[in-house]
């Protein structure tokens, strides 16, 4: 039908997608992406957080609906409103979150609702001989089909869910960052069911962070930014250093407020000397006073895990701790409360608010259960608190689940400024808020600087820490690979944080 | 490799109550073997089967039926009601019996899967009206079980009672449609993860429904071996025997998730026969029936507490736990981590864990 669009002689595409948009509540996720997918072909997808690859794959996936746009499948145009009829069509998508039934079989999840029978009764034999063919196409032979699901590693069951994929006879396989749970070895299995797809002439789109991959398997890369296509080229036209580039370059706007007048950087308030855990080690840090430190990181480095040691939620079992001259040594986060130590959680939704409580209610909700006898005050003080944070709400009696996020979290933030917190921990403070209240959190972290409050900020938003921080301290594998002064490039910083080489600005 | 399952220690737990039985009703002077104890046990586990079976299927499926007890007294109304002691009128009566507990079950698999109410509002609601029909229509015991209808009730192939061959018979069907049909299948996959199965395109709603109907047509039987045990139908019959909460305790002693998702038919069979046994035992023992319930009790919590410590699942370790460190040497940079791109970031929870250090 639009084949004019294509050189006579040359490859049709299996996948077409042309305009393709999105929005949320208003708030453009995609748009006007355009790209072409041909059999036997990988397609890399790159781009920062929330730049729009997964609504991408979640739009050829059925899983969203489209605004606008068109995608066509061998030339067809398709309109997919569930996950299970783009299957069908043979388009499968191995997403970031499993999809498995930890407690059934890998056979029963691969056939899961489509169960080879025999007259009425599941044809165990031909479902799992079926299953070990499978495994055995792809390369696999450490799977067997009648293992538990929950008795396989991480990687095995990333295998099976591409395997889930492939078995529905799947022409396009569209991956969500497929390593990102694996380590080397694995990485090269997967590799391996990559090239047997592309031999198979599957047509596969490929999204990762790790650029060494991309450049490994791709044969085309499409870079998104702020939800649109900036480039989609050919693999070997590009290097990491342009890629990078046309990923992260964009200007750090003049959206970070400067520390307050009367900041002082002071002395030392916590301090780590050796510290490791199961997930940890060797960890050595010094917060002071007035001081905001940022933690950069790719997710999995352990930035999570080293605040929730200092907030007692999962110790230090090596190394030593002081807070202020004393030895601090928390079993638990009660502990850490009573010592003035607050940790905004990362998770806004799971672990820092009672969602189906009053604002009022979560804001004491601390108080309340630690310091009992501040509670009267802190009841008193709540207006003034939540005035000064800006927080937009009919009054402190509505349940916080109808609030914004911005707004959410400033309910959580007032609730840990309650307890006057010494040292304050933030893991990813502005995920998923709007520009408005992340600009009251940076202003909030800076008043409490300026108070002499020592604070340590996770974030995966580079800019973020660069502009919030006076150092920013880089993790990698549970470990602190460096530090790094604010004046720092995001590719610096980049680097330490993947143990990479040869990205130069 | 074939690590202890639940339903391992099911039937270990059954093998010590079976030495503790002995032993105690040796004590007696009793022989916890002999004919007529064994068939006293095994008919103490066909009722409570009957129930557990259905139920074990409703737990599976993510649900919960409370309103058995009323289902159970409803059909022994019904059938002994219309049987009125006319051996022609059996089998009318006891599919009648079965059809109006079929269509409870239906209606309990409708609210739960259609209007999206827990299983524990849903059927406790229904019970609470069948509960209120039952006490507004009955004022005692209604119907007579002709003799050839009782004789089920009281009859048994050597120490084995019929009623109890009719339980395993209904087990066994449930146990070849949960494990080797489609509809089974999809019992486990819609009780493990509801949008997974969506996903995978199973209709999420059947499995709920025919679970409960299968139920309540379970709860419906043990109604009928009531009336032929007893003769008589009785509103109060399915209420006293606290058959709603022994049937889940039975389940989920048996090892099957409460949350759904997990657990045999076998193991709930286990479950129900460490709970006749020990009822046997006790009976035997002439223990106070206060202290009866409390033994259960115990028997329950830690059971279920076994089952949980087993399955804390933990992340697994980057570094040793111990208080030494390992060593000095660097760490090694992260395979296939190297040249990564984008904002330190990914979305999900699941993290590029990497080799432990030597």
């Amino acid at each position: 039908m639009d084949d004019d669009v294509s050189t006579p002689g040359a490859p049709t595409p299996i996948l077409r997608v042309t305009g393709l948009s999105k929005s949320f509540f208003g708030v453009p996720v995609l748009q006007d992406a355009s790209l072409e997918l041909f059999p036997g072909e990988v397609h890399g997808l790159v781009g920062e957080n929330g730049a729009g690859k997964s609504t991408l794959m979640k739009l050829l996936a059925g899983v969203y609906v489209r605004d606008a746009g068109r995608v066509e499948l061998d030339g067809e145009p398709v309109e997919f409103t569930h996950p299970v009829q783009a299957h069908q069509a043979g388009l499968s998508t191995v997403f970031q979150e499993f999809n498995l039934l930890p407690e059934r079989t890998v056979a029963q999840n691969i056939y899961l609702g489509r169960e080879p029978r025999k007259g009425l009764l599941v044809d165990r034999r031909a479902m799992n001989q079926a299953t070990a063919d499978l495994l055995e196409e792809l390369g696999i032979t450490s799977i067997r089909p009648t293992a538990s699901v929950s008795s396989l590693s991480v990687a095995q069951q990333q295998i099976v869910e591409i395997a889930k994929a492939v078995s529905y006879d799947a022409r396009i396989i569209s991956m969500d960052e497929p390593t990102a749970a694996l380590a080397g070895p694995e990485v090269d299995l997967l590799y391996g069911i990559i090239d047997r797809l592309r031999t198979r002439g599957t047509a596969i789109l490929y999204v990762s962070h790790r650029l060494k991959e991309i450049f490994d398997l791709c044969d085309t890369i499409t870079v998104l930014k702020d939800g649109r296509i900036v480039t989609s080229s050919p693999a070997s036209g590009l290097d990491d250093a342009s890629l990078v580039r046309a990923m992260v370059g964009r200007p750090i706007s003049a959206f970070f407020p400067g520390a307050l007048p009367g900041t002082t950087v002071g002395d030392p308030l916590l301090q780590i000397s050796g510290g490791g855990n199961d997930q940890l080690d060797d960890v050595d840090l010094v917060l002071r006073a007035g001081e905001i430190v940022g933690v950069a990181g790719l997710q999995g480095s352990g930035r999570t895990e080293l605040v929730e040691a200092v907030f007692g939620a999962a110790g230090f079992t090596r190394g030593t701790m002081t807070l202020g001259n004393a030895s601090y040594r928390p079993r638990s986060p009660r502990d850490a409360i009573r010592h003035r130590i607050a940790l905004i959680t990362e998770d806004r939704k799971a672990q820092g608010l009672s969602l189906n409580q009053s604002i009022l209610d979560n804001a004491l909700g601390v108080v309340r259960s630690v310091y009992p006898r501040r509670t009267a005050a802190a009841r008193r003080e709540a207006p003034g608190v939540f005035s000064s944070l800006e927080v937009v709400a009919r009054d402190l009696d509505q349940e916080v689940q109808f609030l914004s996020g911005g707004n959410q979290q400033k309910v959580v933030l007032a609730k840990w400024l309650a307890i006057d917190p010494q040292v304050v921990l933030l893991d990813e403070p502005t995920r998923g808020i709007d520009v408005g209240a992340k600009v009251a959190v940076y202003s909030l972290m800076r008043r409490l600087a300026q108070e002499g409050k020592a604070i340590l900020m996770v974030s995966s938003e580079l800019p973020e820490v660069l502009g919030m921080s006076d150092r920013v301290i880089v993790m990698r594998d549970g470990r602190i690979a460096g530090e790094m002064p604010p004046t720092a490039s995001e590719e610096q910083v980049l680097q330490l944080a993947t143990g990479a080489r040869g990205v130069s600005p | 490799m074939n690590r202890l399952t639940s339903t391992h220690i099911v039937y270990l737990v059954a093998l010590v109550t079976i030495i503790a039985g002995t032993v105690l009703v040796g004590t007696t002077g009793r022989n916890f073997f002999s004919a007529g104890n064994i068939s006293d046990i095994l008919t103490g586990t066909s009722i409570l089967g009957f129930i557990a079976i259905g139920q074990t299927l409703v737990i599976l499926v993510g649900s919960l039926d409370l309103s058995v007890p009323y289902v159970i007294s409803l059909s022994s109304l019904v059938g002994a009601g219309i049987m009125a002691n006319q051996a022609g009128n059996i089998l009318p009566a006891a599919l009648l019996a079965l059809l109006v507990s079929a269509l409870i079950g239906l209606a309990n698999g409708a609210v739960v899967a259609g209007l999206k109410v827990h299983g524990f509002i849903a059927t406790l609601g229904m019970g609470l009206i069948v509960s209120g029909y039952l006490g507004s229509t009955y004022q005692g015991s209604a119907g007579q079980a002709p003799l050839a209808f009782r004789l089920i009730g009281a009859t048994g192939i050597g120490p084995v009672p019929v009623s109890t061959l009719i339980m395993l018979a209904c087990a066994a069907v449930v146990l070849v449609m949960l494990n080797t049909t489609r509809l089974g299948h999809a019992m486990y996959a819609v009780g493990g993860d509801a949008p997974v199965a969506r996903m995978s395109g199973v209709r999420t709603r059947t499995p709920v429904i025919a679970a409960h109907v299968i139920c309540s047509t379970m709860a419906g039987l043990a109604g009928l071996l009531l009336a032929a045990r007893l003769g008589v139908g009785s509103p109060t019959i399915g209420s006293q025997g606290g058959y709603d909460l022994l049937s889940i305790a039975a389940v989920v002693l048996g090892g099957t998730l409460l949350a759904g998702g997990k657990g045999s038919l076998v193991g709930t069979l286990g479950g129900v026969l460490i709970f006749a046994m020990l009822d046997n035992i006790m009976s035997v023992l002439q223990v106070n029936p206060f202290l009866k319930d409390v033994v259960r009790g115990i028997v329950i919590v830690v059971a279920v507490a076994v089952y949980a410590r087993r399955r804390t699942a933990q992340r697994p370790a980057r570094f040793g736990r111990g208080p030494t460190r390992p060593g000095d040497t660097a760490p090694p940079p992260g395979p296939g981590a190297s040249r990564q791109g984008n904002g330190p970031a990914r979305g999900d929870g699941t993290d590029a864990r990497n080799e432990v250090p030597a």
